[in-house]
């Protein structure tokens, strides 16, 4: 410590009651609506990014009603091609970028910062504005929905289907430009993650007492940053393509349309994972606390995390199998398709070998747990088979596919989220979900989920295509057809429910205790939900489990001051501290900036020198955001 | 000829009626047995570990060793069990055939939203074009050569053959082999736009004989007319702007956008297996197109209709 801040204050000086008052004073969000507009508290905006992102979810799933309305029997007229068409890709465009990506995301932005013990997550400023960016690429697509301009050319927007000879108008400008608002907000999350955890870890949580679901977000944001840039090229190629007159993707002008499957699936492969790992982390947490005991194969579970996240970049070509591609590369892809499924069955192998030792507790997180190994074990099965090329030459393309992945997307992550969301719901707002109505819920859900797809397994060896907006009375495909969307209204019965019971429990569900679970992890170590400050006192980490270890006496760090927002930085790998840094105050600007980019973003749709002009609305914004404080940020 | 009825045909991985498909068939009952196999070994498990009667007392080093010892055989079971489905995909992959050494090359141009079928000629006869149906003979390995034009279809007979793409700028191919007479749908497997859902092509397989017989038949020019309105509607067609889409050999309709005419008659079904070729189903269609087939590139052409009638019955003589 420095002798030139020698009369900070700090909180070695004053008792328990002092500490907590003069924190909740400088951390505190300032009520009212500026203050809302301009916080950066890490739970204010993870709250509102995972309402934002279940809102999401909510309107994707009425798309599907409306195209199961549709689907029901052969040749109905109800929705017509252009409106089936925007259907569909709304659907996939909006659950994967608008929904399971950014919910991910939203769960760590809440969850990482307390499971490692430290007071806000890093780049708070940052934070704010992937919130406000994410907010108003999900708008754009939504109001274009609703002015008929939805995009219309599917979640992967092939050229030149997409391109500017087939797409008339702005749909496929409208898809490509949102890809860039949330490209960018999911890249500045992962960079806040990676920091906060390297960084911001709590004294003693070395490298191997780090939370299975902080490592899993850890290895998604890595995924993150590697995968996205890839996308933003191709949709960044596209709009010039359409803008412009470039020729990326124009065959007769030198261009090659499978450049742009290429780039697509080089980011569009890893998406699975990045929306797949964090589940595995969320499955880890909840198979934990509900076996009373930790997770069996710790190493190998982090090992396998690893695994799966370098692996599948290795992936994507088998997106391609019927496109024409070299056979010797093709088998290559179809080696390492299979070999993925190596890791994902050590970390089924591990949970089961945690219930199997431990003693499970039959709550509704849980019963989400086993409702995610029953079918993400199909959802991966199946993943096998699409692996191998003949096999894929059969499916691809058909209700076979679209079953598959919602097995793994659903059953794989949605599943988990549920259960998480079902467990972590006291720490977000400090009550309890109703275990009565959860069960409905899961039960629903559960049955709704398999009986709406797994018959659409059979449709796609029966030869049905997707994204057909019908299909002829000869086809045998009306049962199933039917089948399914009976089904679909149970499954949709169990999302009601589910949003009913969030609205209730968050209102009149029980007060949660600060750890109603006795689960081990330090977001459990602070009340329910959090301070603004998370811990008046960061604590001190002795082993992987600081709660079960010693749960009366979690050790805590001393000397952090309590006269402004700090907090503290350690080392990679023991987490040793090594600094004390200043974390942001709340500030407006971040949403400005956001504002700015956004107008720049939706008027270069319509003209390259938005480029231009829309520039310096954005560095006005920046140089208000980064304007230097004066003060010394970081103190050793 | 024995098909039933006109837009149906097999379609269905399930239901192989051709080299390709029989061998790709045998590779999926064969993975999704032992994924069936796999998956309830690990149901089973997880039931066991839920429900299993635990001991009151502390768990004890021991079992957690026994735990290792069987995740680690779990795992090797699964890098064994998947090298032997990815050597299984391989060979089946060698047995499908490389396209190169068919007897017969057709060319299939995928349209928005339509399939164009080019059958070459030889030093003997000349080359013919038709649409949305390919006649094949049995027993025969064919060579699809698969050109793109507009944006990415994708050509798929599942009783016959895997799909492939077609892809504007690549030249794709695909071996096509029937081994018994009958009927064979397809339909377009990569979304394509409006009318991707009525894209369907007919694969006829039929005995060589027959085949050579349908070959030389597509090969001749346009029948002229005997019947009365028929010759009033090829008239009517060749002074409306029909001809400037469509092509009929043998007269002054030489338009290259839409299906090539000449033998429409002929063929089972119209709009890409959308309807059964009849006089009526072709007087519906060219009344009004667009509500039988929302956002197709062919437009309303007004007709009287005597006109309408005329030209139906023209186009149905066209055999």
């Amino acid at each position: 410590m420095t002798s030139r801040n020698a009369g900070a204050l700090r909180d070695t000086a004053f008792d328990a009651a002092e500490i907590d008052r003069r924190l909740a004073a400088i951390w505190s969000t300032t009520p009212g609506v500026w203050g809302a507009l301009a916080t950066v508290d890490h739970k204010v905006i993870g709250r509102r990014y995972i309402t934002t992102a279940f809102v999401f979810l909510a309107l994707g799933g009425l798309l599907s009603l409306l195209m199961r309305l549709q689907l029901a029997q052969p040749e109905a007229r109800f929705i017509g091609p252009d409106r089936y068409n925007q259907l569909f890709t709304m659907h996939g465009t909006n659950m994967m970028f608008l929904f399971a990506v950014p919910v991910m995301q939203a769960m760590a932005v809440y969850l990482v910062p307390l499971m490692v013990g430290t007071r806000n997550i890093a780049f708070p400023r940052l934070n704010a504005f992937s919130y406000w960016m994410y907010l108003a690429g999900g708008l754009l697509l939504w109001i274009a929905f609703v002015l008929d301009t939805g995009p219309d050319v599917g979640w992967f927007a092939y050229v030149p289907l997409s391109g500017p000879q087939y797409a008339a108008g702005k749909r496929a400008d409208i898809w490509a430009q949102m890809i860039t608002f949330t490209e960018v907000s999911a890249l500045a999350v992962a960079v806040e993650i990676v920091v906060t955890v390297f960084k911001h870890r709590a004294p003693g949580m070395s490298l191997d007492r780090i939370p299975l679901f902080v490592w899993s977000m850890l290895v998604t944001s890595f995924v993150v940053i590697l995968a996205m840039p890839a996308i933003m090229v191709a949709s960044t190629a596209l709009i010039l393509d359409r803008l412009v007159e470039t020729h990326f993707f124009n065959p007769a002008e030198g261009g090659d349309v499978l450049l742009w499957q290429h780039l697509f699936w080089f980011f569009g492969h890893p998406e699975v994972y990045i929306i797949f790992l964090p589940a595995v982390g969320m499955v880890s947490t909840i198979v934990a606390t509900f076996t009373r005991r930790p997770v069996f194969g710790y190493l190998a579970m982090v090992m396998a995390l690893i695994a799966t996240g370098i692996l599948a970049f290795g992936l994507w070509v088998h997106h391609m199998f019927v496109a024409g591609l070299p056979r010797l590369g093709e088998s290559f892809f179809t080696a390492s398709s299979m070999a993925i499924a190596v890791p994902a069955g050590l970390q089924i192998f591990c949970w089961l070998a945690t219930i199997w030792a431990g003693r499970p507790i039959f709550t509704t997180p849980f019963l989400f747990a086993i409702g995610f190994i029953v079918t993400f074990v199909i959802g991966g099965l199946t993943g096998v088979m699409v692996a191998s090329v003949p096999f894929d030459t059969q499916v691809h393309d058909t209700y076979f596919v679209v079953a598959h992945f919602h097995y793994v997307l659903v059953g794989g992550a949605v599943f988990p989220l549920l259960g998480a969301l079902y467990y972590w719901f006291p720490k977000l707002t400090g009550r309890l979900m109703s275990e009565t109505r959860g069960r409905w819920v899961f039960g629903l859900i559960f049955v709704g989920f398999n009986l709406t797809f797994f018959p659409m397994h059979i449709l796609g060896l029966q030869g049905m295509p997707r994204r057909i907006y019908t299909y002829q009375p000869e086809m045998p495909w009306s049962g199933l057809n039917m089948f399914i969307s009976l089904s679909a209204v149970i499954l949709a019965g169990g999302f009601l429910l589910f949003f009913i019971d969030v609205i209730r429990s968050a209102r009149t569900g029980a007060v949660a205790s600060s750890n109603p679970w006795e689960a081990s992890t330090l977001e459990w170590a602070t009340s329910s939900p959090p301070p603004p400050y998370n811990f008046a006192r960061l604590p001190v980490v002795g082993g992987l489990d600081p709660l079960s270890d010693r749960r009366d006496v979690l050790p805590v760090a001393a000397g952090l001051r309590v006269d402004r927002r700090e907090l503290l930085v350690s080392s990679i790998v023991e987490a040793t501290p090594e600094a004390r840094e200043a974390s942001s105050g709340d500030s407006i600007w971040p949403l400005l900036a956001a504002i700015a980019t956004t107008a720049t973003l939706i008027w270069s749709i319509f003209t390259p020198w938005a480029v231009v002009w829309g520039s310096i609305p954005i560095a006005i914004a920046l140089i208000g955001w980064f304007w230097p404080k004066g003060v010394p940020e970081d103190e050793s | 000829m024995a098909v039933a009825s006109a837009c149906s045909g097999k379609q269905s991985a399930l239901d192989p009626h051709g080299g390709p498909a029989i061998h790709v068939e045998h590779l999926i009952i064969g993975i999704v047995a032992v994924c069936t196999v796999i998956w309830i070994v690990v149901i089973v498990v997880l039931g066991l570990a839920l429900l299993r009667s635990r001991r009151a007392g502390a768990e004890d080093a021991n079992s957690e060793g026994r735990l290792t010892t069987v995740v680690f055989a779990a795992v090797a079971a699964s890098v064994v069990i998947i090298a032997g489905l990815t050597i299984a995909s391989f060979y089946t992959t060698r047995n499908i055939g490389v396209p190169g050494s068919a007897a017969l090359t057709i060319t299939v141009r995928g349209q928005q939203w339509w399939w164009q079928v080019f059958y070459a000629g030889s030093d003997a006869s000349r080359g013919f074009q038709t649409a949305n149906e390919i006649h094949i003979p049995v027993g025969t390995d064919v060579q699809v050569r698969l050109e793109g034009v507009d944006v990415i279809h994708s050509f798929w007979v599942p009783s016959l053959a895997g799909k492939q793409d077609v892809v504007p700028g690549r030249s794709n191919s695909l071996l096509l082999r029937a081994e018994k007479p009958g009927a064979y749908r397809g339909q377009c497997a990569e979304f394509c736009g409006l009318q991707h859902s009525h894209m369907a092509v007919l694969v006829i397989a039929e005995a060589p004989a027959d085949f050579e017989r349908w070959a030389a038949s597509q090969r001749g020019d346009a029948l002229t007319p005997a019947d009365p309105d028929a010759a009033a509607g090829q008239v009517a067609f060749l002074a409306k702007p029909c001809s400037a889409c469509h092509t009929v050999r043998g007269t002054a309709a030489k338009g290259t956008t839409g299906p090539d005419l000449t033998h429409i008659g002929g063929r089972q079904t119209i709009a890409a297996g959308l309807l059964e070729t009849t006089r009526g189903s072709l007087a519906a269609w060219i009344a009004d197109p667009q509500t039988l087939k929302p956002g197709n590139n062919m437009p309303m052409v007004p007709l009287t209709s005597v006109e309408l009638q005329n030209i139906s019955a023209y186009m149905e003589s066209l055999k």
